[in-house]
């Protein structure tokens, strides 16, 4: 009797072996087609979201060269990180002038990190824009560092928001701190947003923790970024028809 | 399940899910990008399309592989192909816009383990026909995209003052933003479910006077 319970002929396990097997080079196989069809458009994608971030936060630029930034000196690099050493994007104008650098940043938010690129201006030594890239905070509260017109205004003014380095190059003169909200005094600190302190707190902890880093190693090779040569395929006269 | 039953293709194997088998409202079934990704109407439609897609493509699979595919191994089987479709529309959604992407984030990947998928392979794909699992995913999938354009819309209008990313009112609307948040997800599932649930009572009330009306 016990041997009805196994009414269905048993499938032999190389049945299975085979269909799965199939099924899952069928699907292997699907996958790498469409990676392979997929992959430039992606690639190219990322390049646009990078390029529009980095014009936004560095006024006046309409072209972008990347840089690698290590303690050996700074690099022409490619669009994916490469190596050890900080991305930078350097945004010029159409006459090949340097107006500013672009730089990512990140800083723990209250639901999680905010990643930020900004844009440094070499020239009066401060950062005169930021776009976040990524955050998760609270909308209507946290979210407000990107509306929020005097929250912005830390940045817009004429000055910037300073991010001078000390006589001997090694860190900033001033560290960047997000203050209260009505109690910034100098041209280093961040207002903040009341009702959302924490995530203004997270931008600033972003800028200095960046520009801590950054800005020694970057200092003494400025001088060469200064001025690029543009190739006539890329002035914006030719590309902008893209 | 009978035979004259499964084996037409009919209006009725589209608009069953589209309707009386709402996967959302009435087998409440993938709550969990219901109410996650319905934030705004143009990520609650994307997140619809992308479902009834991997519904179609692996139901259709599915159906035609129907005889292949050994008992035993049925579920290891549909998952492979589910996740491989999945696959496919995450590197699709990256091509078409990385924005979108961002704003979908992990939820297009876990498509894969959206219980309507699994549920209506193993239930009724691994069954039927090709023609019929096709066009029953098709309703299926237009009935959960229905779904989260219903909560994605009024989210989005009441949370953002918004539509499709178009203001609505003008800059003295003060957007109600818990809306938008995880919390008006439930609140307006719930209102959805009530305002469908009165509806069917309604009905039945009436069908039953009109019995009863007969009769007398």
């Amino acid at each position: 009797m016990k041997g009805q319970d196994a009414q269905a002929p048993a499938t032999p396990a190389l049945k299975m072996l085979i269909v799965l097997g199939g099924i899952a080079m069928l699907s292997g196989f699907l996958v790498v087609l469409v990676d392979q069809l997929t992959k430039p458009i992606i690639e190219a994608n990322q390049q646009r979201a990078i390029e529009r971030a980095v014009f936004k936060v560095v006024p006046g630029a309409t072209l972008r060269r990347n840089y690698l930034v290590t303690p050996e000196g700074v690099h022409p690099a490619g669009d994916v990180g490469s190596g050890n050493g900080i991305t930078v994007y350097g945004g010029y104008d159409d006459q090949g002038r340097l107006k500013g650098i672009a730089v990512n940043g990140a800083g723990m938010g209250y639901a999680g990190l905010v990643y930020l690129l900004y844009g440094y201006d070499p020239d009066c030594a401060c950062i005169r824009r930021f776009e976040v890239l990524k955050m998760t905070e609270t909308p209507g509260l946290g979210d407000k560092i990107i509306s929020d017109a005097g929250f912005q205004a830390n940045f817009i003014g004429p000055d910037g928001l300073s991010a001078r380095l000390n006589g001997a190059g090694t860190a900033l003169e001033n560290a960047i701190l997000t203050v209260k909200h009505g109690s910034k005094q100098h041209p280093w600190e961040i207002d903040a947003i009341s009702g959302a302190t924490i995530t203004s707190k997270a931008v600033g902890k972003a800028l200095n923790q960046s520009a801590q880093n950054l800005l020694p190693l970057l200092a003494p090779h400025l001088e060469q970024l200064k001025r690029i040569d543009i190739a006539p395929a890329e002035s914006p006269t030719n590309g902008k028809g893209e | 399940m009978g035979m004259n039953k499964s084996d037409d293709v009919t209006w009725d194997s589209f608009a069953e899910g589209l309707w009386r088998e709402n996967p959302v409202f009435v087998m409440l079934l993938g709550m969990c990008p219901v109410l996650a990704v319905t934030n705004s109407a143009i990520n609650a439609l994307a997140m619809g399309l992308a479902t009834t897609f991997v519904l179609m493509a692996s139901g259709l699979l599915i159906s035609l592989m129907r005889h292949l595919i050994p008992k035993q191994v049925r579920i290891a089987a549909f998952i492979v192909i589910i996740a491989t479709f999945v696959t496919v529309v995450d590197y699709s959604i990256q091509a078409i816009s990385l924005d979108l992407y961002n704003a979908l984030g992990a939820f297009i990947q876990l498509i894969v383990v959206n219980c309507i998928i699994l549920g209506r392979a193993e239930a009724y794909a691994s069954k039927r026909r090709p023609a019929l699992a096709l066009i029953s995913a098709l309703g299926m999938g237009a009935g959960f995209t229905f779904a989260l354009l219903c909560l994605g819309v009024v989210r989005e209008i009441l949370g953002a003052g918004a539509l499709f990313g178009f203001d609505l009112f003008g800059a003295n609307f003060e957007p109600w933003v818990v809306m938008v948040l995880p919390p008006g997800g439930f609140i307006i599932l719930g209102a959805w479910l009530l305002l469908f649930d009165w509806r069917k009572h309604r009905t039945q009330l009436r069908s039953l006077q009109e019995e009863r009306g007969r009769a007398g």
